[in-house]
């Protein structure tokens, strides 16, 4: 620690901190522009200068670190004079449109321009003007107005991994630009447009929509990964604006990936279902709710006394609230019957008798960063879940050793210490490799190299990503990864598909009894089954077979926010329910962490919160225990007891490895990150942004074996499902694997995600 | 003494005497009456009346939907929407100004950055239903339009002081 004076206030901070964190340690606010707290440091707009004592010039305090004895002043004459000028300067070339720009009302630069600036300008020359670069539909520009902060810039560098933006020209030339011809695209872009402290990067869909002081804000918890990212939606007369980062250091930072950023204008799709509407004689019309819930409970009722409560299933989004899922669950069980899965995309349920709790993250968000060692094992790790990347990257930086098994080879902006990338089949047993090299076994390849890789370090994880989820053989995987951390002492942990898949768990929301697993009921839907937030086509293992299988249903009730083309061909009653905006709810996050959050506008038309719904529902179906007055009620119910006693990766019974054949090509089915879940799907900007994602990929061995070439169209087929896409080469790719990427309406109509694939030319 | 005095003019009507002498000397005075609305009274260039939204010369509207006038209006008269136009640019798509509400300060004149919003001489307008006086931007730019000429001259006036 160094005792320091600050303006007349003596001060202890710890050595090796800079005069700027000091002063905000204890409240003195020192203008800065160029400074942020999770960036390094610049000192390039010069508005921190501060007077210290003996130093023959001003310091800036963002640079000074703090010494022994040092006597700081922030307000000085001398100081403030500098800040003055420093602010003068700043203003001679910025456009001071601040009436049409939207950062008017949050911007770092008007504000200090009150404190600092002068009434009028003494600069009489021409202002010089930067032209405006298009930089994708995200962010929109206006390089006028930057102060060449170089934010942005090192941002790129430092988090994102990426630097997509740079800094060409000196002096008065100097611009900050893109690479020429190239949109920003990482999948933390939008990040820029907070740390931009003037309005130059702006975000897109939000352009001239509303200002800052007229919305209002409401806390909420973003629901398109497991992080469980706390965010600030923010509102006005009931629509949802823009969504940004609500600061949490254990969760995400100060940080928010795109996805949960831009995917709020999926809340506002044209085909949001307003009214309950039902299915007679083929002819969908819209009802009351009275009648849609007559109709669908004496259906369910009959359908019930017909064949038994065995026929009578139902499935729920992982996005869904603990609240929902757990009324969903107790509506099944009531009816008698067990049926009832969340896990759409999972197709191996062979370990879960084996599993004694909730799989969960095995260690809290922020201990990812501080990791030493980790082996990941299929997983898109930067579309699935961009935060975790974002702390992987910094535990890489300071050192970590991060091994990679996986069927895809994207980049993921860190540097890999070990890799193999092998087809889907192959995955099982190149894990199985690794824990013969740790059991003493001596194997040749990558394998080796991963195993050496975490031998070393103390903290130590083996994380299971998405693929490794849907894979078919994910018991298997669950089995290997689990032996493998038991032999290294590293931590075991899934990265949680979706925002509730813990709460999913926690709530009861699976078969406990015997019942119909998801694989199974969207193999051969029961007679009677409910959706909850479900898209068939997009959200399921093999949307081919979910959609014949519930078209074979005799009656599906959706409860939906959306009147999604597939549902209007499968269901029989669609009941419009509200988005996570609308409603209120818990989700629990991937490391077990129980957030609740509040509506922050009013459900669209006559759409209604699924909890109470699903109350209704129970109440009219004459179920005992469904009067519930809140949604905090349900919680309370659903979550009794610690939650961190009821995660656990750990499988009672090992499950051996299986000899597995396979045709001759395999499908690499990741799930494009942009068409995870119902909203993103619907999100404009982001679906113009990452428009090119739906091609079949393969290398280039592949490609030319089969006769074809880039660009062309060719038909992918899955069983009886095909679809033209184009082709496109990826030399990342293992031999013998087509990627094509899942959840878009382009392969809705394909089989299984690592099924075999059937290639030809258009 | 006093009371001597008050004795007499009270049954002498001196108070009275004294009233018909102003009102006979009105009689004869130049009259001030307004035959309003043939005839009107002088006005400041400032006077707040009904509100008007200016356009360019070139026809181009004045307003940029910077709401300051929305957000700083007392009495929360003014309600704006606003979008991106298809050549960019940022423009209202909603200006209503509730006049049953507005309470005349001026404020939304004061804070306009482009002398869009202006409050004009007009103070005799009327409507016969009450929606009549919510103001639309239509209604406001043809206020505008119609009434360019002196509302250019008043701000040419007060320019100087501003």
């Amino acid at each position: 620690m160094a005792n320091i004076e600050m303006d007349g206030k003596a001060l202890s901070v710890p050595d090796g901190s800079t005069v700027i964190d000091a002063a905000d340690a204890a409240g003195i606010y020192i203008p800065r522009f160029c400074y942020h707290k999770k960036l390094s440091v610049a000192a390039n707009c010069r508005m921190c200068l501060v007077e210290v004592e003996k130093a023959p010039k001003l310091l800036p305090a963002c640079a000074t670190p703090v010494m022994e004895g040092m006597k700081v002043q922030t307000r000085s004459p001398k100081a403030l004079a500098a800040q003055k000028a420093v602010m003068e300067f700043m203003l001679i070339n910025h456009p001071l449109d601040c009436p049409i720009c939207d950062q008017g009302g949050e911007c770092q630069l008007q504000d200090l321009a009150v404190g600092y600036g002068k009434g009028g300008s003494r600069y009489q020359e021409e202002k010089r003007v930067v032209l405006n670069k298009n930089i994708g539909p995200l962010i929109s520009t206006d390089m006028t107005r930057c102060i060449h902060c170089t934010r942005c810039v090192r941002f790129g560098q430092e988090i994102g991994g990426i630097m997509e933006m740079g800094q060409i020209g000196r002096g008065e030339h100097s611009e900050i630009t893109p690479f020429l011809g190239h949109a920003v695209s990482s999948e933390l872009s939008g990040n820029m447009i907070d740390l931009c402290p003037v309005g130059a990067l702006t975000s897109k869909p939000f352009r001239y929509k509303a200002r800052s002081w007229e919305l209002k804000h409401t806390a909420s918890v973003a629901p398109h990964d497991s992080l469980g990212s706390n965010i600030e939606i923010h509102s006005k007369n009931g629509t949802v604006l823009r969504v940004v980062p609500r600061e949490n250091e254990e969760i995400n930072q100060c940080w928010l990936s795109d996805r949960d950023r831009f995917a709020y204008e999926g809340l506002a799709a044209k085909d949001r279902l307003r009214r309950p509407m039902i299915k007679q004689n083929d002819v969908w019309r819209e009802c009351d709710w009275q009648y849609a819930l007559d109709f669908a409970v004496h259906a369910l009722q009959a359908l019930k006394e017909k064949h038994g409560a065995q026929q009578v299933g139902a499935l729920a989004t992982p996005q869904a609230t603990v609240e929902e899922l757990f009324l969903l669950q107790k509506v099944m069980r009531g009816m008698g019957s067990d049926n009832v899965d969340f896990r759409l995309r999972q197709s191996d349920f062979s370990a879960d008798a084996g599993l004694q709790g909730a799989p969960w993250l095995g260690m809290a968000v922020a201990e990812v960063s501080k990791l030493d060692s980790v082996l990941l094992v299929g997983t898109n790790l930067r579309a699935d879940h961009p935060l975790l990347a974002l702390r992987l990257r910094q535990a890489a930086k300071h050192g970590a050793r991060v091994s990679l098994l996986n069927p895809l080879d994207d980049d993921l902006f860190m540097p890999l210490a070990a890799k193999a990338i092998v087809s889907p089949a192959a995955m099982a047993e190149t894990l199985d490799q690794v824990r013969r090299v740790l059991a003493g076994e001596t194997v040749s390849g990558d394998a080796q190299k991963i195993a050496a890789n975490l031998q070393q370090g103390e903290s130590k994880a083996v994380l299971l990503g998405n693929l490794a989820q849907h894979h078919p053989q994910f018991s298997e995987l669950h089995s290997l990864a689990q032996q493998i951390a038991a032999a290294c002492g590293a931590k075991l942990g899934f990265l949680g598909e979706s925002a509730n898949s813990v709460g999913g768990y926690l709530a009861g929301a699976l078969p406990a009894a015997g019942g119909l697993n998801a694989g199974a009921m969207l193999n051969n839907a029961p007679k009677a089954t409910i959706l909850l937030g479900v898209e068939p086509e997009g959200d399921t293992y093999n949307p081919a077979q979910a959609m014949a299988a519930l078209r074979s249903a005799d009656l599906v009730v959706a409860l939906s926010a959306y009147k999604s083309p597939t549902l209007l061909k499968s269901a029989d009653v669609l009941l419009p329910i509200a988005p996570f905006s609308e409603t209120s709810g818990t989700f629990v996050s991937t490391e077990g962490r129980v957030q609740s959050f509040a509506a922050a506008v009013k459900p669209l038309g006559e759409a209604r919160p699924a909890w109470k719904v699903l109350r209704v529902l129970g109440n009219l179906l004459a179920l005992d225990g469904f009067d519930y007055d809140s949604s905090e009620q349900v919680r309370d119910v659903a979550l009794t007891g610690a939650v961190s006693v009821k995660l656990n990766n750990t499988l009672k019974t090992l499950k051996p490895l299986s000899k597995v054949t396979h045709g001759a090509l395999q499908r690499v089915g990741d799930v494009s990150a942009y068409h995870a879940d119902a909203i993103v799907r619907r999100a404009t900007s982001l679906q113009t942004s990452h428009a090119a994602a739906n091609n079949a990929r393969m290398n280039g061995a592949l490609l030319s074996s089969l006769g074809l070439c880039e660009g062309v169209l060719i038909k992918v087929s899955q069983g009886e499902g095909s679809a033209e896409l184009k082709a496109a080469r990826d030399d990342k790719l293992p031999d013998a694997c087509v990627r094509v990427a899942a959840g878009s309406a382009a392969t809705a109509t394909l089989g299984g995600l690592f099924d075999e694939i059937k290639v030809e030319r258009a | 003494m006093d009371r001597i005095k008050d004795f007499f003019s009270t049954f002498l009507l001196i108070e009275l005497l004294k009233g018909m002498a102003v009102t006979g000397r009105y009689m004869f005075a130049r009259k001030i009456t307004i035959q309003f609305p043939e005839e009107r009274t002088p006005m400041s260039p400032r006077f707040r009346g009904l509100h008007a939204l200016r356009r360019y010369p070139n026809g181009e509207e004045r307003c940029i939907a910077c709401k300051l006038c929305e957000t700083i209006c007392p009495a929360l008269a003014i309600n704006i929407e606003l979008a991106q136009r298809d050549d960019g640019s940022r423009r209202t798509t909603r200006y209503d100004i509730d006049l049953t509400k507005c309470i005349f300060c001026g404020f939304c004149e004061e804070s306009c950055p482009v002398d869009a919003i202006v409050e004009t001489r007009i103070f005799d307008y009327h409507g016969e239903s009450r929606g009549d006086l919510l103001y639309t931007k239509d209604k406001l730019l043809a206020v505008g339009d119609k009434n360019e000429e002196q509302i250019a001259k008043d701000k040419a006036a007060d320019a100087r002081y501003r």
